[in-house]
């Protein structure tokens, strides 16, 4: 099992937002965490990647065999726990190369493997770069800075790529994408699809999962998975709405 | 006709930086900050016109400088210390301070002949310490050392001079070459310029004398050391440097003194005079003792520093990388008289805790097609106010000028301040004038970002403000650069021991 989480909950300024959340994910699988909004769905996402922002007030979440909640965020990232943002931060002044040169090495040294230098590290770059269509010029450019919204969501993406995580979290990755930049951020996961890596993509609609085509679906409501099913569960939410799965749920209750 | 100024003031705010400023309100650890005891010469606190001819006795002055001191004195008398700049100071009492300090067995009559194998050895292991080369091992660079009130060693002077380059001490220079010391003294700061000017041409303690001749490159990074060790005395050096026509000399500063539970007084005076087609680049790091977490303590630092580029086709070129002191005043200037003539302001200047900060520059555009560039950058974080105040001023001689200044600061935390003063008097319509201006912010987001990627806090703090200072960073010197990088990271370490 590389993510088991058993009974999450979580609140941010007295909040309650996540109310018992389970979720088990195995390597190469995709799960998607659907929901409307407000059900904690980002919520989730942040708590997973250690946004101390958010108290979690009990639960566990095992990552590949360690309590992921004892873990600092630089340290899960690390071991392979990786976050596409919603909204990617701008860094002036700090050169894409110089942010994932740093973070792939201490992602490196983690699996003891030596740094690379400046050179290797373009070599290993080049492909990817290419992959999300990203501009030449990428690795000269500051972090995000000048980037139109959707270049922001690639680049996260082309980290992803570069990192090669265990664990992949999407956070609303497909929000505010136009179908180009869409079908590049879908062509990019799908290229990391592996049977080592498991992914969870929260989103809000099926634009992104029609590319992607997850093993599971899951609908966040209210802070816990109300329902959990294949990709089918995707065409049901299409046809009835969250609303629909919603009052079937609070019928059933 | 004045085309000015606007003004900017940014004051953070928000409730989401808890964990940046819990990070900063930390001790930082400031590795200058040890003692040296050994045994000194103190005058006793107080300052009137018996001190200063005490000072000018203990270094065996020739009457002009006597008489030099003694006219500033007493136009000091009639003058009141400044409170215009952004900093709340109490005044200061002047009869509190001791003007003059000196390891006893260094050489204090101020001689020429104070050679190296006299040095104090408690003073030889300090600027060991501090990584100060004395013995003349460093191939690339000579080193004037000076320890409160006197210059304890030049290195390699000999070498110099075989160029003609005079590169020794305040006190010697008056000695050795004193018409070209009256020759230049006062003549880009003259003694009545402002207050501190007028009380460190009263009290000069000691500095550095730089000349070199016509069409000579200096092959050496020259470079002076200023410690304060003694409490509570002032250190008020003097510095001046001269490029003769067609020479290049670069020039480098650092300072530092011990952690002070009381205020120590630091203002210093220095003349920059470059004639045609000669370049000065005068580079400083100044780490001066910022006080305790209330900054009680620090180094109060009250500097005029100017230079003129006299001749046509000159350059002077100051870059700073400002990190210490409690409280900091300082305006690197520059005169452009010469036709073509080029003047350059590249700065650095962090707060943390409660220092202050008033810090910029003033270019002068007096000859034709002069051109000026202000880089200026400003990081406040913990609870200090930082302030970027600069004058370009295009007198109608000036047909052509052009200036360009952009002005960056960047918050850390939400109980600091970062305020911009820019100040511009046009003269002439053929002038061009460029200011940009940002203001950006280290927040929480940025730093939850890189830790995402695995980068760790304390990297991620010191890759972020090092990206915002690139710009002038990479004007300085290459170990003079590292040494900024490596204090700009020290003055906001944290948790990281």
């Amino acid at each position: 099992m590389l993510l088991k989480v058993e009974n999450l909950q979580a609140k941010i300024d007295e909040k309650q937002i996540l109310k018992g959340l389970n979720l088990e994910v195995k390597a190469g699988e995709v799960h998607a965490i659907m929901g409307p909004n407000g059900a904690g769905k980002s919520t989730l996402a942040s708590v997973l990647a250690g946004r101390d922002d958010y108290e979690v007030t009990a639960g566990t979440v095992d990552f590949d065999g360690e309590d992921l909640l004892e873990l600092a965020p630089d340290e899960r990232a690390r071991k392979g726990l990786f976050l596409a943002f919603q909204y990617p931060v701008e860094i002036p002044g700090v050169s894409n190369k110089l942010f994932m040169q740093t973070a792939l090495n201490g992602v490196r040294a983690e699996q003891g493997l030596p740094p690379l230098d400046m050179f290797d590290f373009d070599e290993y770059a080049k492909d990817k770069i290419e992959l999300l269509d990203m501009r030449a010029d990428l690795l000269e450019r500051s972090v995000n800075v000048g980037f139109s919204g959707g270049e922001k969501k690639r680049n996260d993406i082309f980290q992803m790529a570069l990192l090669a995580p265990k664990l992949c979290i999407l956070d609303e990755t497909d929000s505010g994408l136009d179908i180009d930049a869409l079908g590049l951020v879908a062509n990019g996961i799908n290229t990391l699809r592996s049977p080592d890596r498991g992914f969870i993509v929260v989103t809000h609609y099926q634009r992104l999962l029609n590319y992607i085509k997850p093993d599971h679906v899951h609908v966040l409501y209210n802070g816990q998975i109300i329902k959990s099913g294949g990709f089918e569960l995707v065409h049901e939410l299409e046809e009835f709405g969250y609303d629909g799965i919603v009052q079937k749920h609070e019928q059933a209750q | 006709m004045a085309d000015s100024a606007q003004i900017t003031e940014l004051n953070s705010a928000g409730t989401q930086y808890q964990e940046i400023d819990s990070l900063l309100s930390k001790n930082k650890n400031y590795k200058e900050g040890f003692f040296t005891t050994t045994t000194v010469e103190t005058f006793a606190k107080g300052l009137d016109e018996a001190t200063v001819r005490a000072i000018s006795a203990k270094k065996n002055e020739p009457e002009w400088m006597l008489n030099f001191r003694l006219k500033a004195f007493n136009h000091w008398l009639t003058m009141e210390e400044p409170h215009w700049a952004k900093l709340l100071y109490v005044p200061l009492d002047y009869q509190e301070y001791s003007y003059y300090s000196a390891p006893e067995c260094s050489a204090c009559d101020g001689s020429a002949d104070s050679a190296e194998n006299e040095i104090d050895p408690e003073v030889a292991k300090a600027f060991a310490e501090l990584g100060v080369p004395l013995t003349g091992d460093d191939s690339n660079v000579a080193v004037d050392a000076i320890f409160d009130s006197i210059s304890v060693s030049t290195t390699k002077r000999e070498d110099l001079l075989e160029l003609g380059i005079i590169f020794c001490s305040f006190s010697e220079a008056v000695h050795d070459y004193p018409e070209l010391v009256q020759k230049y003294m006062g003549t880009v700061v003259p003694y009545h310029d402002n207050f501190f000017a007028a009380l460190n041409s009263a009290v000069a303690s000691d500095g550095t004398f730089v000349y070199i001749p016509e069409n000579v490159r200096c092959p050496l990074d020259l470079s002076t050391y200023f410690r304060i060790n003694e409490a509570k005395t002032g250190q008020f050096e003097r510095t001046i440097v001269v490029a003769d026509k067609g020479s290049y000399v670069s020039y480098l500063e650092g300072c530092s003194a011990p952690a002070r539970d009381t205020y120590q007084l630091h203002a210093a005076v220095v003349e920059v005079v470059v004639l045609e087609d000669a370049e000065v680049k005068y580079s400083t790091v100044q780490n001066w003792y910022p006080g305790d977490d209330d900054c009680q303590g620090g180094i109060l630092n009250f500097v005029t520093k100017r230079g003129i580029c006299e001749g046509k086709n000159s350059k002077l070129s100051w870059t700073q990388a400002e990190t210490g002191s409690a409280i900091t005043w300082k305006y690197p200037s520059c005169i452009l008289k010469g036709d073509n003539s080029i003047g350059e302001f590249y700065s650095v200047a962090l707060t943390n805790r409660r220092q202050q900060a008033d810090t910029g520059t003033k270019m002068i555009h007096i000859g034709k097609n002069t051109s000026s560039t202000i880089i200026a950058k400003g990081l406040s974080a913990g609870r200090s106010e930082n302030t970027y105040r600069g004058l370009v001023k295009i007198l109608p001689s000036a047909d052509g000028a052009r200036n360009f200044t952009q002005c960056d600061s960047m918050l850390i935390g939400n109980q600091c301040g970062a305020h911009t003063f820019p100040y511009i008097e046009v003269e002439n319509a053929t002038a061009q004038v460029e200011h940009e201006a940002t203001t950006s912010r280290i927040g929480d987001d940025q730093l939850f970002y890189c830790k995402q990627r695995g980068i760790s806090e304390q990297d991620a703090i010191s890759m972020i403000v090092n990206g915002f200072c690139k710009d002038v960073l990479s004007e300085l010197p290459l170990e003079f650069a590292q040494e900024a990088e490596e204090l700009l990271s020290l003055s906001l370490e944290g948790s990281v021991g």
